[in-house]
């Protein structure tokens, strides 16, 4: 019997992971603002309650430190919880919990205590929320040995990235960007489980490697058209996973193509771009026939009028453009 | 009687002022009576005694400065044994001290500036006393030793070097690879030398012989001469060599009957130009038993030993006007023998021409002087470092042979080993040996 | 009935034994905090050590009223919280020396103690950072259907923090099975009470969220036992979380390097003369329960544990360098798979 292709949307292909894994395992169940009556801030649990009930599907109270610590308890205490926090720029009010608490924890019991939490949050611009709502922290969380970061960029990710997430043993990050929420497309309908450990190349290419993932995966793929017109043969490699970063995929691609732009919609100081941009120079400088060139967003907080935010964000042009340069580096 | 001594209140805390005492000669204390003042970086603390009994003598005056753990007063304890802590343990600083070694001298390192300097001017860096920070060279520094040779005013060490070529890091790892030498490349709107130029350059017939020799007869017109220039450089790394490498030499005398017999044999169905000679076959062994041994194939740095993957062996070749160069032979394990004995004759010649390819002079893991063609018995080397190890071999003569109780005459030849002790023992110097004598005996297998 | 009324009736003595359990469990505590002092002063033991001298009512009480299936969560002052809830001396002292026979394998030292088999889930060394994952151990509790209780132990600094007031809001508004015990020692390091909160009655403040809380005299530990019994029972019954504040007295400065400017030396030997294994000594002997003789065989025997402890920790092995990056990720890999 083949699978037959139905449309979905980002959203609902969300929603599907969590139904499932919820009918799966009775330790799952999901916990966060607005999770319940509202049914999710973006919609994403939307009739979840109905379904498995208010001890499953767990409205709290505006206190991200005391419900993440919570998911990280109850994790500890056997269950398999999913933690949705509203966006990134509000998990910094549980930064604590998942730092001191749930990345350090099976460390510092020498081994005893693992945290098998699963946190979900919306980041990312492109909605003109302004500079409290539209920020790509994702980065940072990068940084903190003990976590493992996902950015899930496609309807596929999107569906089979939780229910692996679920499986692993240790905190698992989910970043969801905002923008994608409405991004429609099919998916067989046995779609399931997918690997979270490997970066994917999402438009094979011989002169350039495009890196990126999340919510810019669009905008460079437009960029990779671009350059196409222009006779430039983009590769497109989309992260998946940002910690622990998949060298091999994109310091492949590099030494093939020789050339890298990294698109990272964080801020470029002290970034997740200059990480790969680091990793690159670490294992592939002898390779390069341009320095690796980076498009990342302007580093203001994110200012509220259209025109401005689109300024401030990386976009298909300056991507194409930051390639153009790299396949003819400046004179002088 | 026991010692109250200056107690540790905080790990960064190395020594404190006493301030005060609590107590006089004569008194009683008890465990974890205040017995003194003391200020450290962050405050005055009352500090306390372990120890019950009398106090019998305050052997430091307020306003001391006195590290941890030195006596501060003495106390005549109690008859029953002293309330201490069984067997006083060395201070937790004797574990960090016997978990990570003192340093060693690091070899000196340049860095990328420095080298390119000291290359485009002639410069050895070996020569220079550095002013930088822990007495590394630094720009200047080799600024000033190009100004000492050539006089200040042909130097201008704020305009670039007009022979140095931008080129990719690509582009660079491809002209080793192809052969190509990227001065005198140049990219036509002026931007960096890529890949594809050198493509093009390795497909052109070379014909930039006289820029080059330009270039070198104007730098080198005030420096001392090369064979001077070359003598002090050997000088310098074979005294680095010496002060910083714990040599230790162990020999062999090996039967060489069946590989020459086996050479001979070989040597007849081949035309002139591919005759092997047995130089070929004993670095061919050298290369396989390295790589079985690959605790003496590689480097030493930061203190540690850093294997190498692939055995590229470096070869003391002996130059016309008197010096010596080491380049190597790379991969000498994977290269069929015939392939080994074409590039060993490319490699003697271009050494002996000035040719040599910059990956040839420093990706050595291993070196190889062979010194029968000299009539030399057995050559006892000093190791080319970062290398760990370096083989040696003396002629092949006939010798008296005891073989199966019975005496003959065998071509033999004696190998020697000198290694690095701080990155191998001779246990696994043994084993390189052994590995060659056995590679040896089976040539056919070569 | 008013919950503040609980602290006016004296407890009456418990059996003999009982007694001399609580004794032995306090002078271990007093015998393994005075010799990390030394150990201390010594350079032996290092980082940042919080003794519990002046403490060991506390948690000595609060343990005794536990299950083994109960679980705790305690703070960075928690060598007596671990060794009241039967963490081996051993693991103790080795975790102190940084070894790897210690409770959390030597990488968690004084303030992060570890045991999952006795369900003692560390010490935290983030103020108030305990208390969500009490919330959370609770709520899997009350998610699964087990009749068992979390305890978080945690200072009158705390109650200053957010965590404090989301926590025991999620747990009012769960009725989750969570005992709160507040050792309010009146200083958060040396901040005074009075300095830092304008409300210093933390049991009125919990009650404010609609926790079952009162005040008990952490001095005293038969009164704190039976506090925390009736708390726990009553938690165990399905009446939703309770607090005690109990009210207690650090003998020692904050740390080891803590000069303990900020109190009067008066007010240090007021407190010391309700040390609360003088006052169970005191009780045991009128109701002719103890004698000299069996007091000092008590010494004797702790002494002889932590000595024994000090000995063992000094002989362990460390653990090997190559490990440093083990325990990052689980070594188990994910569920139904290697990793």
């Amino acid at each position: 019997m083949t699978a037959t292709l139905v449309e979905t949307t980002y959203r609902e292909a969300l929603r599907a992971a969590i139904r499932q894994a919820m009918l799966q395992d009775e330790r799952v169940f999901l916990m966060g603002e607005d999770v319940g009556d509202y049914g999710g801030c973006f919609a994403v649990s939307l009739g979840l309650l109905e379904e498995f009930g208010p001890e499953r599907i767990r409205d709290t109270p505006l206190s991200e430190s005391a419900f993440v610590g919570a998911g990280i308890g109850a994790a500890i205490g056997g269950m398999r919880p999913i933690v949705e926090i509203m966006t990134v720029n509000f998990s910094l009010l549980a930064l604590d919990q998942i730092m001191n608490n749930a990345a350090s924890l099976l460390h510092m019991s020498g081994g005893q205590f693992n945290v098998p939490l699963v946190i979900r949050m919306t980041t990312g611009a492109g909605r003109q929320l302004a500079a409290q709502h539209s920020h790509s922290l994702e980065g940072w969380y990068a940084h903190i040995p003990g976590l493992r970061i996902l950015a899930p960029a496609t309807l596929e990710d999107a569906r089979g990235m939780l229910p692996t997430a679920l499986r692993d043993p240790d905190p698992v990050l989910i970043f969801e960007h905002g923008s994608l929420y409405n991004m429609k497309g099919s998916l067989p309908d046995d779609a399931g489980a997918v690997d979270i450990d490997r970066a994917a190349v999402r438009r094979e290419g011989a002169d350039v490697t495009l890196i990126t993932y999340g919510g810019t995966l669009g905008k460079t793929l437009e960029a990779a058209e671009l350059l196409a017109a222009d006779g430039i043969s983009a590769e497109v490699i989309d992260l998946r996973t940002l910690r622990p970063l998949d060298d091999a995929t994109f310091i492949g691609s590099v030494r093939r193509t020789h050339r890298a732009v990294v698109v990272d919609e964080g801020w470029r100081s002290g970034s997740l771009s200059a990480e790969i941009s680091a990793r690159i120079m670490e294992q592939a400088l002898y390779d390069l026939e341009a320095p690796v060139a980076r498009v990342c967003s302007a580093e203001v907080p994110m200012p509220y009028p259209k025109h401005l935010e689109d300024a401030a964000l990386p976009q298909a042009a300056t991507i194409a453009e930051a390639a153009r340069r790299s396949m003819r580096p400046a004179a002088g | 009687m026991a010692a109250f001594t200056m107690p540790s209140l905080g790990a960064d805390m190395e020594e404190g002022t006493l301030l005060e005492w609590l107590v006089h000669p004569g008194d009683t204390v008890h465990k974890g009576d205040i017995v003194a003042v003391v200020d450290t970086a962050k405050a005055a603390i009352e500090v306390e005694t372990f120890l019950a009994g009398v106090v019998s003598e305050l052997l430091v005056e307020p306003g001391t400065v006195v590290p941890v753990g030195a006596p501060l007063a003495t106390i005549e304890t109690e008859d029953e044994a002293p309330q201490q802590l069984p067997r006083a343990a060395p201070p937790m600083e004797k574990h960090q001290e016997a978990a990570v070694p003192p340093p060693a001298p690091l070899p000196q390192v340049h860095s990328p500036l420095v080298r390119r300097l000291s290359r485009e001017h002639d410069v050895d860096l070996a020569q220079l006393q550095g002013t930088g920070r822990g007495g590394a060279i630094t720009r200047d520094d080799v600024m000033a030793a190009v100004a000492r040779t050539a006089g200040p005013e042909t130097v201008d060490a704020t305009r670039p070097p007009t022979q140095a070529v931008r080129a990719t890091p690509y582009a660079r790892k491809l002209a080793t690879e192809l052969g190509v030498d990227l001065t005198g490349l140049r990219h036509p709107d002026g931007t960096p030398v890529t890949a594809e130029d050198v493509r093009a350059a390795a497909a052109a017939p070379v014909e930039k012989e006289p820029v080059e020799t330009q270039l070198v007869e104007t730098q080198v017109r005030t420096a001392p001469p090369r064979e001077d220039r070359m003598r002090s450089a050997i000088a310098a790394l074979m005294a680095r060599s010496k002060r910083e490498i714990p040599h230790y030499y162990l020999s062999t005398t090996v039967d060489m009957s069946h590989a020459v017999g086996w050479m001979h044999d070989r040597n007849r169905s081949l035309s002139i130009a591919e005759r092997l000679v047995p130089a070929a076959l004993l670095l061919k062994a050298t290369a396989l038993a390295a790589t079985e041994v690959p605790d003496l194939n590689g480097y030493w740095v930061d203190d540690s030993f850093q294997p190498a993957s692939e055995v590229n062996v470096g070869m003391a070749v002996s130059l016309r006007g008197g010096g010596l160069v080491t380049p190597a032979l790379l991969d000498v394990g994977s290269l069929e023998l015939g392939e080994v004995m074409a590039r060993m004759k490319d490699l003697v010649t271009r050494a002996r021409g000035g040719r040599l390819r910059g990956r040839e002079l420093t990706e050595g893991t291993l070196t190889v002087t062979n010194l029968g063609e000299q009539g030399v018995e057995a050559v006892y080397g000093v190791i080319y470092p970062p290398q760990v190890a370096l083989v040696g071999f003396g002629r092949v003569a006939d010798r008296p042979w005891a073989i199966d109780g019975l005496l003959g005459v065998r071509p033999v030849t004696t190998v020697t080993l000198s290694a690095d002790h701080r990155a191998s023992d001779a246990m696994t110097g043994a084993r390189l040996l052994a590995a060659i004598d056995r590679h040896l005996q089976h040539p056919e297998e070569l | 009935m008013s919950k503040r009324t609980a602290t006016v009736t004296a407890p009456p003595m418990p059996e003999a034994a009982h007694g001399l359990d609580l004794l032995r469990t306090m002078l271990l505590i007093r015998r393994f905090e005075e010799t990390c002092a030394e150990l201390y002063s010594a350079a032996r033991i290092r980082g940042f050590v919080h003794l519990y001298v002046g403490e060991e009512a506390v948690a000595t009480g609060v343990m005794s009223a536990l299950g083994p299936d109960d679980a705790v969560l305690s703070t960075y002052r928690e060598h007596g919280h671990a060794l009241a809830r039967g963490l081996p001396v051993d693991a103790l002292m080795a975790e102190m020396f940084g070894k790897e026979t210690g409770c959390s394998r030597g990488r968690g030292g004084s303030m992060h103690l570890f045991d999952k088999s006795r369900r003692f889930v560390g010490g935290n060394a983030v103020v108030a950072a305990g208390l969500p994952l009490a919330i959370g151990l609770a709520l899997a509790d009350k998610l699964q259907g087990r009749d068992r209780a979390t305890v978080c132990f945690f200072g009158e600094g705390a109650a200053a923090e957010g965590e404090f007031h989301e926590s025991l809001n999620l747990a009012a508004l769960w009725r989750l099975p969570v005992l709160f015990c507040c050792e309010n020692n009146l200083y958060a390091m040396g901040t005074a009470i009075a300095k830092e909160h304008a409300q210093p009655d933390i049991a009125l403040r919990a009650e404010s969220y609609g926790l079952a809380a009162w005040p008990v005299d952490g001095m005293d530990v038969l009164a704190v036992e039976r506090a925390a019994q009736r708390a726990v029972e009553a938690i165990r019954g399905g009446a939703g979380p309770h607090l005690l504040e109990l009210r207690t007295y650090r003998f020692r400065a904050h740390s080891m390097y803590d000069p303990d400017r900020y109190r009067e030396k008066a007010e240090i030997e007021r407190w010391k003369e309700r040390d609360p294994i003088d006052a169970l000594v005191a009780s045991m002997r009128a109701a002719g329960q103890l004698d000299d003789a069996g007091l000092e065989a008590l010494r004797d025997e702790v002494a002889g544990l932590v000595a024994a402890a000090v000995d063992a920790a000094d002989q362990a092995p460390f653990e090997p360098v190559e490990n440093l990056t083990r325990f990052i990720t689980s070594e188990a890999g994910p569920e139904g798979g290697q990793r």
